[in-house]
């Protein structure tokens, strides 16, 4: 039987790139087990190996050394089971927003559902993100943030164990984002989904998650920190704000961030 | 293009200048949208003539200077013996006595269709080859040294192989038509698919999708603009080449009757089948650059 306390297993795992000056680190050492339903952020400086750790979960690339888990059983190439909502949202500009997810829902379920039940998830996953009424519009013709939400749908649509996000909000402006942020603590709320995310954002960290992962600079960057939110939920950011835990859990990850893994930030810059 | 850019200034002080009036004299108000309106429905006259006027000219620099240089000349034709010959030579386009004389349109059409037939099966083979060669890396090794050897290679170096091979004109022509407009194709192909974002191919690979799936919702129309833009190439080296082919292997075609009529000392008439080479491959290019922006995504980034 699966422990739901280890629904992901990461094992001591390495990512190193082969470079024109040689053998790069990015990755060392990394352990972590993410429980059923939890959500978990991962947070560091730029280039410390975020991305490149979700896309080990993902499947996308695979580890130089050590392992990945999912239910016990070996990650060895991407899945819908393990759904990623990408930085840039990736839709492809030539489907309209509704064949973006069908093409998703389609890839699912079509072993086992007719067309007008494929159709209906489609269109229910658009809703859920209150896109319904943008459904026929192309990529191009909608807003940033629009289109961050069909990827999110387009995730979601494949009722995945596993949702990886990759900076979803990253390239919004804090409005749409802080929108975005509580339709996404509604769904996951809903679904239960399993969820991992990279973050550079400290508010957006202590909001969403269960659990803080704190990454060391790179190169050759590991865990330098897990910090558990004991925020309950549904959470509100509004009381928030004033929230002894929540300003505890935002000071222990900017002291993180700012003091013991400054000295890299200014080297950089 | 020009006369919008000339258009929306004017358009905008019109405007300015309704809404201006406005809160001054209430009782205007209402006639006031009236006048601006009418000020945008008469034609653009400057914006027309700025678009018109500088081809005219450069047109007519070329006639006059065509027409000092043959004044005194008894070889060359001036412009108006040319334009005569072809009044005469397009009032019947479409005459045949016998297979070596025949009309500039019959010409003109036999050309189009060696190209077509030649372009068409290297579009059939080059395309498909094109990605597979992006998709497989092996594949792409395997062909790029043989495609930089050959490609540099004159069309009409491969005309007489064509003729060994199919030992007749005919089939050799549209050969070196095949052969000159694959590489093209099979080249820019081949570099729009490597060249399609990593994200929309990591989007296959979550989605897990089949190869065939990646082929017909990924790859294709993300290539596209590619494939049409190898597809232009294509067809105007295809056109070069066509005419120097036939003035080799003779037959009815534009080549072989510029060419004829050299050998008749007809030199207008070779100067108006150099203005008719002209116009057909402008409006070649004018079809297949319509045809890429209809596909063209402009949206690939955010």
């Amino acid at each position: 039987m699966t422990d739901d306390s280890k629904y992901i297993e990461i094992h001591g795992v390495e990512q190193a790139f082969k470079t024109p000056k040689g053998r790069f680190v990015a990755l060392r050492d990394v352990n972590l087990n993410v429980a059923k339903g939890e959500f978990v952020t991962l947070i560091g400086h730029s280039g410390c190996g975020k991305s490149t750790l979700l896309n080990l979960v993902a499947g996308l690339t695979t580890p130089t050394q050590g392992a990945l888990l999912c239910a016990n059983k070996e990650i060895k190439g991407p899945g819908p089971e393990r759904a990623v909502v990408f930085q840039n949202h990736s839709l492809l500009p030539w489907l309209t927003c509704f064949e973006n997810v069908y093409l998703a829902v389609e890839r699912v379920f079509a072993g086992s559902e007719n067309k007008a039940q494929l159709r209906a998830r489609t269109d229910a996953a658009l809703a859920l993100v209150g896109l319904a009424p943008a459904a026929q519009k192309r990529p191009g013709e909608i807003s940033g943030g629009m289109k961050q939400r069909v990827g999110i749908a387009r995730a979601l649509s494949m009722e995945p164990k596993v949702l990886l996000m990759d900076e979803p909000f990253g390239a919004l402006d804090a409005l749409t984002r802080a929108r975005l942020q509580d339709e996404l603590l509604a769904i996951v709320q809903k679904t239960r989904s399993t969820v991992i995310m990279v973050t550079h954002d400290v508010d957006e960290a202590v909001l969403l998650s269960d659990r803080i992962v704190m990454l060391t600079n790179g190169p050759a960057a590991t865990i330098g920190e897990v910090l558990s939110v004991g925020i309950p939920r549904p959470r509100n950011r509004v009381d928030l704000a004033e929230d002894p835990a929540y300003v505890h859990a935002r000071k222990a990850v900017i002291d993180f961030l700012y003091t013991r893994q400054a000295h890299v930030e200014k080297a950089a810059a | 293009m020009v006369s919008a850019v000339f258009h929306s200034p004017l358009d905008a002080a019109n405007e300015a200048r309704a809404n201006a009036s406005t809160p001054a004299d209430k009782p205007k108000a209402v006639a006031a949208p009236a006048p601006a309106r009418k000020a945008r429905t008469p034609i653009d006259w400057r914006g027309i003539v700025l678009k018109v006027l500088p081809p005219l000219v450069g047109i007519a620099a070329l006639i006059g200077i065509w027409a000092l240089l043959t004044i005194k000349s008894s070889t060359f034709p001036t412009p108006l013996a040319t334009f005569k010959e072809a009044v005469h030579l397009f009032s019947d386009p479409f005459y045949s006595n016998g297979p070596n004389d025949q009309g500039l349109g019959w010409n003109i059409l036999f050309s189009l269709q060696r190209v077509a037939v030649g372009f068409g099966l290297a579009a059939v083979v080059g395309i498909p080859l094109g990605f597979m060669i992006g998709r497989f890396e092996f594949l792409s090794r395997m062909v790029s040294p043989l495609i930089s050897l050959l490609r540099p290679v004159s069309p009409l170096a491969w005309l007489p192989i064509g003729l060994l091979v199919f030992k007749a004109a005919n089939p050799a022509a549209i050969w070196t038509i095949f052969i000159c407009s694959i590489w093209p194709m099979i080249i820019n192909t081949a570099v729009g698919v490597q060249r399609v974002p990593t994200d929309y191919m990591n989007v296959a690979k979550v989605l897990n999708l089949s190869e065939w799936k990646i082929l017909t919702s990924i790859l294709f129309p993300a290539v596209l603009p590619y494939m049409l833009t190898g597809v232009r190439l294509a067809v105007g080296t295809a056109w070069l080449v066509i005419v120097a082919a036939e003035m080799l292997t003779g037959g009815v075609g534009i080549g072989f009757w510029v060419w004829d009529e050299w050998n008749n000392l007809n030199v207008a008439n070779i100067i108006i089948a150099i203005f008719v080479i002209g116009i057909v491959g402008l409006v070649l290019e004018f079809a297949l650059i319509k045809l890429a922006t209809a596909f063209t995504f402009e949206e690939v980034k955010s």
